[in-house]
C-alpha cells in the first residue's frame, strides 16, 4: 500500500458505489432476491396449508426455525457491540470497520426477528404475544424470557439503528452536494440539513460515546436473555449457569466470523483495497482466533461438568452428541469451531485475509451447527425416554433458512450501494494531514513504545491503519 | 441572510483565521467554523465543546427506570399471575426488563439531545458552501456589522474570501 491519498481522494473513492452501479450489483440483486422470493413462496405454502409442512413434530417443536433464530442474533454481536468497543479504546484501526460491522447488526437482528414470528405458524396473530394488558385477557407474564427477549431485543434494534444512522448523517450531507437531481433530493432529506458546524461534530462525537457506553452491556445482555430461553427450562443440558456467557462469548464469536467475510466480500466488490487492509483482517483474525480458545474453553466446562454430574438424563443427550445420531454434526462442529480457527490463525503465515476468510467460513458453519445442537438432541431426548423423538427438517424450512442468508446478502448488497459501506468522515478526521503535528509526533512515539510500525505519513497507509 | 467566509484547505490556517477574526473584535459566537470531519486536535475544533448531553442520558435513564419499576408492578398487581412460586412482583426477573427500559430511555434522551442542540433537521438558509464536501474548512461569521473590515482577517495564505448578500 503505497498510494497516498488526498482528503478527495478517499471522497471520490468512497462515494463511487452511489454513483456509479457495475454489472455484478445487479447480478448479485437478482440472484438473492430470486432466493428470497423462493423463501417467500415457501413461507406463502406453510402459511396456507399449516406449520405441519414444517418438521416440527412431538417432542420437537423448537427445531430449524429457533436455530436460526439464536444464530442470527448471535450474528448480529458482530457490528454494534465491536463498533462500541473499538470506538470507546479509540483503536484508530476501527475507521473503516464500524460500519461494515454496524450494517450486519441491523440486518441480521431484523431477520432473526422473523423466526419466532415464522415458528408462530400464524402470525397474524404474533400481537397476542406483545406484552400489554388486553381486553382478550391474555396478560403479559413478565416473567418470561420470551417476554425479556421482546424488550432486549427492540431496545438492541432500536439502539443499533440509531447508533448505525447518526454517524451516517455526515456522509449524506457530502453526497449531498455532490449529487443531482432524484439523489440530492434524497440524500438531502437524510442529511437532516446537516453542515458540519464544530457544534454539530462535537455533539455527534459526545453522543456517539455515549450510545456507545450504553449499548455495550445492553449488547452482553440480549444474547444472555436469548440464552435464558434454554437455561430456565428443566430440559437436559440447557438448564446451565454457563449459558449466559457461553452464548455472549459464542455471538461475538460468530459475529467476527461474518464480518470478517463481509469485509473480504466488499473489499473485492467495491475496490477497497486501500482502505480494508490486511492489518484489518489480521487484527480482526487475532481476535477470532481468541474467540475461538474461549469458546473450545466453554465447550469443554459445559461437557466436563455434565459428563462428571453423570446424571442418566444429560448423559443420553451427552452421548447422542458424542458418538450417536448427532455425532458427525458436532464434532463438525468442533472441527470448525475450534480446529480450523487454531491452525490457521495460530501462524502468522497463514492469518492473511485468505487464512481469516476461510477460518471465518468454517466458525459460521460452525456456530450454525452448534445452535442447532443445543437445541434439537435435547428435545428428541429428554428426562423420560418414552418421549424421545427425532427430527428432520422440511424442503420448506431450509427454502426459508436459505432465503435469510440470500435476505442478508441483498439487504447489505443494497446498503452499500445507496450507502458509503465506509464511514467517510470518520477515515478523514484519521488523516495525518488533517491532525496537529504534536499529535502525530506523540501517537508516533507510542507506536514505537509499543514495538508496531511507526506511523507514515502516506495518507492512504496511515489514515487506514491508525 | 449576509455572510462573510474564507475557505482553508489546511486546518492550520483555518485556525489562524479564527483567531485573526477574534483580534478583530468578533466574538466567538459569532465565528462559524464548518467542515466535513471533526478537528479534534485544533482549538477551533473544541468550541462549543461543552455539553449536559452526558447527565441528560443518565437523567433519562432514571426516569426510564423508575418509569419501569412502578409500571411493572402495577401491571403485575392488577393482574396476579401465580408462575413457579414465585412473587406476584418478583424483582430478580423484573430486574431485567427495568434494566433494558433504562438503557433504551438513555439512549433516545441522547438521541433527542444530540438534535435538538446541534439544530437539526433543519432547513438550509444558513451560511454555507458545498466547497466544504471537498475537505475545505469554512471559517465565517454571519450577518456582520462591516464585511469589509474583517476580510483581511480571512485573506490568509491565498484563501478565498467569499462574500453572500
Amino acid at each position: 500500500m503505497n498510494r497516498t491519498l488526498s482528503n478527495k481522494q478517499l471522497t471520490d473513492d468512497l462515494v463511487r458505489p452511489v454513483f456509479n452501479t457495475s454489472v455484478w450489483f445487479y447480478a448479485v440483486v437478482f440472484a438473492a432476491g430470486t432466493v428470497v422470493a423462493c423463501g417467500a413462496v415457501a413461507w406463502g405454502y406453510q402459511l396456507w396449508y399449516g406449520i405441519g409442512l414444517s418438521g416440527k413434530r412431538w417432542p420437537t417443536f423448537w427445531a430449524l426455525y429457533l436455530t436460526n433464530f439464536v444464530f442470527w442474533i448471535g450474528i448480529s454481536h458482530a457490528g454494534t457491540l465491536i463498533s462500541a468497543i473499538l470506538r470507546l479504546v479509540n483503536a484508530g484501526w476501527r475507521r473503516p470497520v464500524t460500519r461494515c460491522a454496524e450494517v450486519i447488526t441491523v440486518f441480521a437482528l431484523m431477520i432473526g426477528a422473523m423466526f419466532p414470528i415464522i415458528h408462530l405458524g400464524r402470525p397474524w396473530l404474533a400481537f397476542w404475544l406483545f406484552p400489554y394488558p388486553s381486553a382478550r385477557e391474555i396478560w403479559p407474564n413478565f416473567r418470561s424470557p420470551l417476554a425479556w427477549d421482546f424488550f432486549a431485543i427492540n431496545t438492541y434494534l432500536t439502539g443499533s439503528l440509531l447508533f448505525l444512522f447518526l454517524p451516517m448523517i455526515p456522509d449524506f450531507a457530502l453526497i449531498r452536494d455532490r449529487a443531482t437531481g432524484w439523489r440530492r433530493t434524497f440524500y438531502g432529506t437524510l442529511s437532516f440539513g446537516w453542515r458540519g458546524t464544530t457544534k454539530q461534530w462535537n455533539r455527534l462525537e459526545s453522543a456517539m460515546q455515549i450510545m456507545a457506553v450504553a449499548i455495550l452491556p445492553v449488547a452482553v445482555s440480549v444474547h444472555t436473555i436469548v440464552s435464558f430461553d434454554f437455561s430456565m427450562a428443566n430440559v437436559p443440558m440447557w438448564h446451565s449457569t454457563i449459558f449466559g456467557p457461553y452464548f455472549v462469548a459464542g455471538a461475538i464469536f460468530s459475529g467476527i466470523a461474518g464480518l470478517i467475510i463481509a469485509m473480504a466480500a466488499l473489499r473485492k466488490a467495491l475496490h477497497l483495497e486501500h482502505y480494508l487492509l490486511p492489518l484489518h483482517f489480521e487484527n480482526l483474525g487475532k481476535l477470532l482466533l481468541l474467540m475461538a480458545i474461549l469458546w473450545g474453553y466453554f465447550v469443554f466446562n459445559e461437557r466436563l461438568t455434565v459428563w462428571y454430574g453423570n446424571e442418566p438424563h444429560e448423559m443420553a443427550v451427552f452421548w447422542a452428541t458424542q458418538r450417536g445420531a448427532y455425532a458427525p454434526l458436532y464434532w463438525t462442529m468442533v472441527i470448525c469451531n475450534f480446529v480450523l480457527p487454531l491452525a490457521i490463525l495460530m501462524n502468522p503465515y497463514t492469518r492473511g485475509i485468505i487464512g481469516c476468510v476461510v477460518a471465518s467460513t468454517g466458525v459460521v458453519i460452525g456456530m450454525w451447527l452448534e445452535r442447532f445442537l443445543i437445541i434439537v438432541p435435547s428435545l428428541t431426548h429428554k428426562q423420560l425416554p418414552y418421549s424421545w423423538g427425532t427430527y428432520q427438517p422440511t424442503p420448506v424450512e431450509l427454502l426459508i433458512m436459505a432465503a435469510t442468508f440470500a435476505a442478508m446478502i441483498l439487504l447489505y448488497t443494497l446498503f452499500a450501494k445507496f450507502v458509503p459501506i465506509i464511514a467517510i468522515w470518520e477515515m478523514k478526521a484519521g488523516l495525518p494531514s488533517r491532525m496537529d503535528q504534536s499529535v502525530l509526533d506523540e501517537e508516533r512515539l507510542q507506536s514505537t513504545r509499543l514495538g508496531s510500525e511507526p506511523l507514515p505519513d502516506a495518507i492512504g497507509q496511515g489514515g487506514a491503519q491508525r | 441572510m449576509k455572510s462573510i467566509y474564507g475557505l482553508y484547505t489546511d486546518p492550520h490556517v483555518a485556525q489562524r483565521a479564527v483567531d485573526n477574526l477574534r483580534a478583530a473584535g468578533v466574538t466567538d459566537a459569532a465565528i462559524t467554523v464548518i467542515s466535513s470531519e471533526p478537528f479534534d486536535h485544533f482549538e477551533f475544533g473544541h468550541r462549543d465543546a461543552k455539553t449536559a448531553m452526558p447527565w441528560i442520558a443518565a437523567a433519562a435513564g432514571l426516569v426510564g427506570l423508575v418509569l419501569t419499576y412502578y409500571l411493572l408492578g402495577a401491571s403485575q398487581r392488577s393482574w396476579p399471575l401465580v408462575t413457579s412460586g414465585m412473587p406476584i412482583v418478583p424483582n430478580w426477573t423484573n430486574l431485567i426488563i427495568i434494566f433494558e427500559m433504562t438503557m433504551l430511555s438513555a439512549i433516545l434522551a441522547t438521541v433527542v439531545t444530540l438534535l435538538v442542540t446541534a439544530g437539526i433537521p433543519s432547513r438550509r438558509g444558513k451560511m454555507y458552501d458545498p466547497e466544504v464536501s471537498d475537505g475545505y474548512i469554512l471559517v465565517g461569521v454571519e450577518n456582520p456589522s462591516d464585511a469589509s473590515k474583517l476580510e483581511p482577517a480571512l485573506a490568509i495564505e491565498g484563501a478565498r474570501v467569499k462574500t453572500t448578500a
